[in-house]
């Protein structure tokens, strides 16, 4: 049994009702987990001799618009000692996008978590530091969002200057 | 008129400074984003206690542009060109971190003869990257004739790079399926000639620095670090393996048939400044290794997939085959679907591991794109690295990361 295995089987032991299901595309593994069950399923991954999954390698975010449940947040976990990368999923509603940060358990997340509350609008509880990181901080939108569009700027002549004018976003305060 | 905001009050970074730049003891201080030193436009805000920093908060964002949310719009084959421009440095493996997401979502299959050229190019782009840190780590430190030696020894492998792609930088060269075309007549023994030369300089440069005292008292003890906290805090690459542990992802989760070569990985012992260029110097002369053992078993036969339905045929076919040129119209107006599913996919770059998230939706589009990049992470890791240095140190700590503020914002 590889150790992703072991995880899965030791995530759906430990999270039961709240270990949705697992995905395996293209010799990978993702296990999807309920929102509220994040915090323990990281501890899990982090402190279990068997599992060691001492390295967050990457957290983003997907949207699917207009679906519900809207959002995935997507954890890659990389384990040292046994060579495997293990996939977390967890969907979150439209509604309030809210999730347990684990910066506490894996330092290195507090970067990540930024970034995907700047893209996506999708706050962490507990955090240690919240605020936006690539957008400028007054910033209104979420710019990886679906909804949002691919944007550009409207070419201003001289006749229409003044009319573009009043709708251009600038940093307001 | 509205009057623009332009400074942020000490209270919305209340949890990051201690309180004692409240009563004024300590001073708030900017650094950059102009700044020579910083590599780019990265802004610190530094809290300062004389000459020591007490915290150091990174402000990044200044060359953010939507690399991500451009890609989205693309087809595979087109948003390849922006991956140039992320790490712009290491322009060849971000296009390999991201031809082999989309080679895994879409299940193509790349011929031995274009693993070997990536590997080559891989190498040369790794040695290219080394030598700009050199350079610009020396020229931090105040040592300047090495900045104008390492970038004439990189010019010589942008022109290679130009030689088989056409581009210094933008390279674009690997695609989805293997190589854009073959390397060209002569490549190989400037690939040689290069090769005979570097080890010579690399002696050089080794005598202008590895010994020098005054390198030494700003290098040695600055900023060292524990394996466990350099993995906590997300570091990998060259910064992780200066702190003592063997982690290199052409190792670890072999690609491109990294593991058909030998090659050593460098260790430090402190994971101070002074490591991290030592290991930096010992992998220019790894990837030499690697690059020596590719050339010699570099295989004859197709540079890129034959599978007609991701990688489109080759001019000489469109003459004859009506099928070639369906292919071709097929794939340069709408792209090929890749499958619903995620898939990530990790390189060793030059500065660690970059990773890349690629999802597929069914369309010719990818649905999101995410580049795990490893300068994110040395920059997130400035808080923890930073405190209890003085200020003309820190220029050699941000040095020592060699953040590339193109693959920090993208």
């Amino acid at each position: 049994m590889t150790v992703l295995d072991l995880a899965v089987q030791t995530l759906h032991a430990e999270l039961r009702e709240s270990y949705l299901e697992t995905i395996t595309f293209r010799d990978q593994i993702t296990a999807v987990i309920a929102p509220e069950s994040i915090l323990p399923a990281a501890r899990l991954l982090k402190t279990s001799k068997n599992l060691d999954f001492n390295l967050l390698a990457a957290l983003t975010a997907v949207d699917y618009w207009p679906e519900n449940p809207r959002f995935s947040i997507v954890y890659q976990f990389y384990s040292m000692a046994n060579k495997a990368m293990l996939g977390i999923r967890v969907p979150l509603p439209a509604e309030k996008p809210e999730l347990d940060s684990i910066d506490s358990i894996y330092p290195n997340a507090n970067g990540h978590e930024r970034e995907v509350f700047d893209m996506f609008g999708i706050t962490f509880s507990g955090s240690r530091d919240l605020r936006r990181i690539l957008m400028p901080w007054d910033w209104e939108g979420h710019p990886l969002r679906k909804d949002y569009p691919l944007g550009e700027e409207e070419i201003q002549f001289s006749f229409n200057f003044d009319e573009i004018n009043l709708r251009k976003h600038y940093a307001r305060d | 008129m509205f009057e623009p905001k332009m400074e942020i009050t000490l209270d919305e970074l209340r949890h990051l400074i201690s309180d004692r730049a409240y009563e004024g003891e300590t001073m708030v201080l900017n650094m950059g984003p102009q700044h020579p030193s910083t590599h780019g436009v990265l802004r610190l805000i530094l809290e300062l206690d004389g000459e020591v920093v007490v915290s150091c908060i990174p402000d990044i964002g200044f060359l953010h542009t939507g690399i991500e949310k451009n890609m989205e719009s693309k087809t595979f084959e087109q948003a390849l060109v922006m991956t140039d421009r992320m790490d712009y440095l290491n322009n060849l493996g971000n296009n390999l971190c991201y031809c082999l997401a989309v080679e895994k979502l879409v299940d193509l299959d790349v011929p031995p003869r274009a693993q070997v050229i990536r590997v080559i190019l891989a190498e040369l782009q790794r040695i290219a990257s080394h030598l700009v840190f050199l350079g610009t780590h020396g020229l931090d430190l105040g040592a300047q004739s090495i900045f104008l030696y390492c970038f004439r020894e990189r010019e010589v492998i942008l022109d290679l790079f130009e030689m088989c792609s056409g581009a210094r930088m933008m390279t674009s060269y690997i695609r989805p399926g293997g190589v854009w075309r073959d390397i060209p007549a002569g490549f190989e023994e400037a690939v040689r000639s290069f090769m005979q030369e570097l080890p010579r300089r690399l002696d050089q440069y080794d005598a202008l620095l590895t010994k020098n005292p005054l390198y030494l008292q700003r290098t040695r003890g600055i900023s060292a670090i524990t394996v466990d906290d350099a993995i906590s805090i997300g570091l990998t690459g060259p910064l992780l393996r200066a702190a003592g542990m063997a982690f290199d992802l052409r190792k670890e989760l072999p690609y491109s048939g990294y593991d058909a070569y030998d090659f050593d990985v460098p260790v430090g012992t402190s994971g101070d400044v002074y490591d991290r260029y030592l290991v930096r110097m010992e992998e220019m002369r790894q990837s030499l290794r690697i690059i020596d053992q590719a050339l010699k078993k570099i295989p004859s036969g197709p540079f890129r997939s034959s599978n007609r339905k991701f990688v489109p045929p080759p001019r000489s076919e469109l003459g004859r085959s009506m099928e070639a040129v369906i292919h071709h119209f097929k794939l340069w107006t709408e792209g090929y679907p890749a499958p619903k599913g995620s898939v990530f996919s990790v390189v060793e770059s030059p500065r660690g591991e970059l990773g890349c998230f690629l999802e597929g939706d069914g369309g010719p589009r990818p649905y999101r794109v995410h580049f795990r990049t490893p300068s994110f992470a040395a920059i997130q890791a400035l808080p923890v690295m930073a405190p209890g240095h003085l200020v003309a140190d820190l220029v050699g700590i941000i040095s020592s990361l060699d953040p590339i503020l193109g693959d920090v914002d993208r």
